[in-house]
């Protein structure tokens, strides 16, 4: 008699399945997407892979449903292969799809600031709330802090619709300073990498550090495609600098940097902002370059150090992926979260709805602990982290700010 | 550092860099001293051989070797991308260029400008190969980590100055490379054939020159001095990546106009020069300053010397 059992199992399965199926289809109100827009090509995938498995996380934990309607969730790639890196032609593309496509009602993005830059006045005028993951450079949402057109220039209809959900430079900048002073540094040569994110830490730290006493014996914008760095290891050796910061990314060429310092010579230290915490970045620079004598700076928390949601989406990504994840992956679960709490507390469901409740985040149960937008849609959270490297990994030191 | 140590420093730096830039400039001046085509691909050969390079290096396992097999492994490497790069020219000769030979010249420099895209695109492939060396292969596009086989200690102990085994290595390679071209050109039969092809292909062909061969063979040494160059990029700078093709061959090119295109003796000038502008401006102008130094005395010596330091009267071409 077993086949026959088998077989009216399955059967019940399938019909089971079916209408509920049936059930989920007549019931769904509509749907809704979510797109991202992040660097997919070049080296910065690896960090973003791990922010879309953080989305798609987010995303399976409501089952794709919220308050009946479903969610549609699209990965969009902001980097072309020509540049290897975030294009500002194909981030202002993602926007206006996103713009073009009347169900959307999110956009989790961008990576860097000065993508950001591009999709924010597009996003702006069609209402789409914009939640970043990782920009990070201060003029983007801070009045005073960036240039004196910022940040309304990118607000044309003067409704906030960007949000972010990280601390910004002016105080990753501050607390990395403080770090190096505590690090006994006294002379302090600064690079960036003249960008918009890179310019704006090294600028914040400088002058962080000539407000609490260290030297800058120099400051100077590099070139990020230069085959080597080594007539700038050779000047800046001149001056004798305990630290070297470059304010930059592992795109901007931070890993070649490190390696020309060391075959240049130079023994000092080496520190470097968020835009460098990821894997491809000892990759890059080859663990013997960074080992104990390389800082990063970081606004938030490395994965192993979080606790309460943030702990809970760490297994959850473990068990899931089977993979450690990336600093960011944290966030970009953050920013689906936050968009689809907005999206089941919103009154109406259309963008217009959705942005008024992403504004009203308030107290929000983060990987971070409890945190709200201000008024200029920053995050209220204040924690910072700094680590080092050791065998070819990121080790946690302290954390920084507070 | 005392002040003439910087300034020793920086000749060092720069000469080094200059010897990387002057031999990919041969490649471009030999190609256009003989059909007067700019191979807009030649930056981007060259950045397949640094591939090929990382390739055998992760294959044969040579960061586990003992420092002398390492040497030896840096010659295989040498020999190996060399070859590799020296086919790869020959065949776009064949491929894309022999058929047009006819055609205008721009219809040439067009096809050039393609057969560098799809190098380019060749090179973003080959950057998602699943093995060690390219750290997976899950970013493709991603700059690759090139092992440092030759070390960079300061051969001059505690002196202030540092010559690296790594700045020697390019001077031990480029160097023979282009005595070895210059005897080539001026006192073989090959090279009469090639200056023959050079000053008159039609004359040439007429005195029974092969002259498609000659071409091709020049094609041939073009790219095979690109791959030499490409191993010697990768060791000095320990990284590679599918886009450095383009600024490796932007310095080169410019170097060969700098130096009088067409002419041998002028593509080292130019290299070197264009090395050593670099480290001084870094030094005493300021790095975001240096590409528009380069570019802006590129623009003026074609103001005054239109065809560039030696590309003069008496022009030796190939």
């Amino acid at each position: 008699m077993k086949k026959p059992s088998l077989f009216a199992f399955t059967l019940v399965v399938t019909s089971s399945l079916a209408s509920t199926l049936a059930a989920q289809s007549t019931e769904s109100k509509g749907t809704l997407t979510i797109l991202s827009s992040l660097p997919r090509t070049g080296s910065a995938n690896a960090q973003t892979t791990t922010i879309v498995n953080g989305i798609k996380l987010a995303l399976s934990e409501v089952n794709g449903q919220v308050d009946g309607w479903t969610i549609e969730y699209k990965d969009l790639d902001d980097a072309s292969p020509q540049r290897g890196n975030w294009d500002p032609a194909v981030e202002a593309q993602n926007a206006n799809s996103a713009t073009k496509d009347a169900t959307c009602v999110g956009y989790i993005g961008t990576f860097n600031s000065g993508a950001a830059k591009v999709a924010m006045p597009i996003l702006n005028r069609a209402g789409i709330a914009m939640v970043s993951p990782a920009n990070t450079y201060p003029g983007l949402t801070k009045p005073g802090k960036g240039e004196k057109n910022e940040p309304m220039v990118y607000r044309p209809t003067g409704t906030i619709n960007y949000f972010r959900i990280v601390p910004t430079d002016d105080l990753q900048g501050v607390v990395a300073a403080d770090w190096a002073k505590q690090l006994g540094v006294k002379k302090v040569f600064i690079l960036n990498d003249r960008e918009l994110y890179g310019k704006g830490i090294a600028e914040v730290f400088r002058d962080q550090s000539t407000s609490i006493g260290i030297e800058v014996v120099g400051y100077e914008g590099t070139d990020s495609k230069a085959a080597n760095y080594r007539s700038l290891v050779t000047k800046l050796k001149a001056v004798s600098p305990d630290l070297v910061y470059f304010g930059g990314t592992t795109q901007t060429n931070a890993g070649q940097i490190a390696k020309d310092l060391r075959a240049g010579g130079y023994e000092g230290m080496y520190m470097v902002p968020d835009g460098c915490f990821e894997q491809a970045f000892i990759e890059a620079a080859g663990d013997s370059n960074l080992n104990g004598k390389t800082f990063i700076t970081f606004g938030g928390l490395p994965p192993d150090q979080l606790t309460g949601t943030g702990a809970k989406f760490r297994d959850a990504y473990r068990l899931k992926y089977g993979s450690e994840m990336e600093a960011y992956a944290a966030y970009g679960y953050e920013a689906a979260r936050v968009i689809l709490q907005a999206i089941a507390t919103a009154k109406t469901k259309d963008r217009a709805g959705v942005l008024a409740a992403v504004a009203a985040t308030k107290d929000f149960d983060g990987v971070l602990g409890k945190w709200s937008f201000d008024s200029n849609g920053d995050t209220s959270s204040r924690v910072l982290s700094g680590q080092t490297v050791t065998d070819g990994k990121f080790a946690f030191v302290k954390v920084l700010g507070g | 550092m005392e002040p003439y140590e910087v300034f020793l420093q920086q000749l060092v730096t720069g000469l080094s860099n200059g010897m990387i830039i002057a031999l990919i400039a041969l490649g471009y001046t030999m190609v256009y001293g003989i059909i007067e085509l700019i191979n807009f691909a030649h930056g981007d050969v060259f950045m397949l051989g640094a591939f090929l390079a990382l390739t055998l290096l992760g294959a044969l396992g040579m960061e586990a070797w003992a420092p002398g097999w390492q040497l030896a492994g840096v010659v295989l490497m040498l020999v190996s991308s060399a070859a590799f790069c020296g086919s790869f020219n020959w065949s776009l000769d064949r491929l894309a260029y022999r058929p047009l030979r006819r055609a205008s010249k721009l219809s040439l420099l067009v096809s050039a400008i393609g057969c560098s895209f799809i190098c380019t695109n060749l090179g973003l492939f080959w950057g998602g190969a699943p093995m060690e060396v390219f750290a997976g292969g899950v970013a493709a596009a991603a700059p690759k980590d090139f092992p440092q086989l030759i070390p960079q200690y300061n051969l001059l102990g505690e002196s202030a100055i540092r010559i690296v085994p790594a700045d020697v290595a390019v001077l031990a390679v480029t160097l023979p490379l282009m005595i070895a071209l210059v005897y080539l050109v001026k006192r073989t039969r090959l090279g009469r054939a090639m200056r023959a092809v050079a000053q008159d292909s039609t004359a040439a062909a007429l005195m029974g020159i092969p002259v498609d061969r000659v071409i091709g063979t020049t094609f041939f040494i073009g790219g095979a001095l690109g791959g030499f160059a490409s191993v010697v990029y990768a060791l000095y700078n320990n990284t590679i990546g599918f886009q450095m093709g383009y600024r490796a061959g932007m310095d080169a090119f410019t170097a060969a106009v700098l130096g009088g295109i067409g002419s041998l003796p002028g593509a080292v000038l130019g290299g070197l020069l264009i090395g050593c502008v670099r480290s001084m401006s870094d030094q005493y102008v300021e790095l975001r300053w240096t590409n528009t130094i380069v570019f802006g005395i590129l623009v003026l010596i074609l103001i005054f010397r239109p065809s560039g330091l030696l590309g003069s009267t008496r022009r030796e071409k190939v």
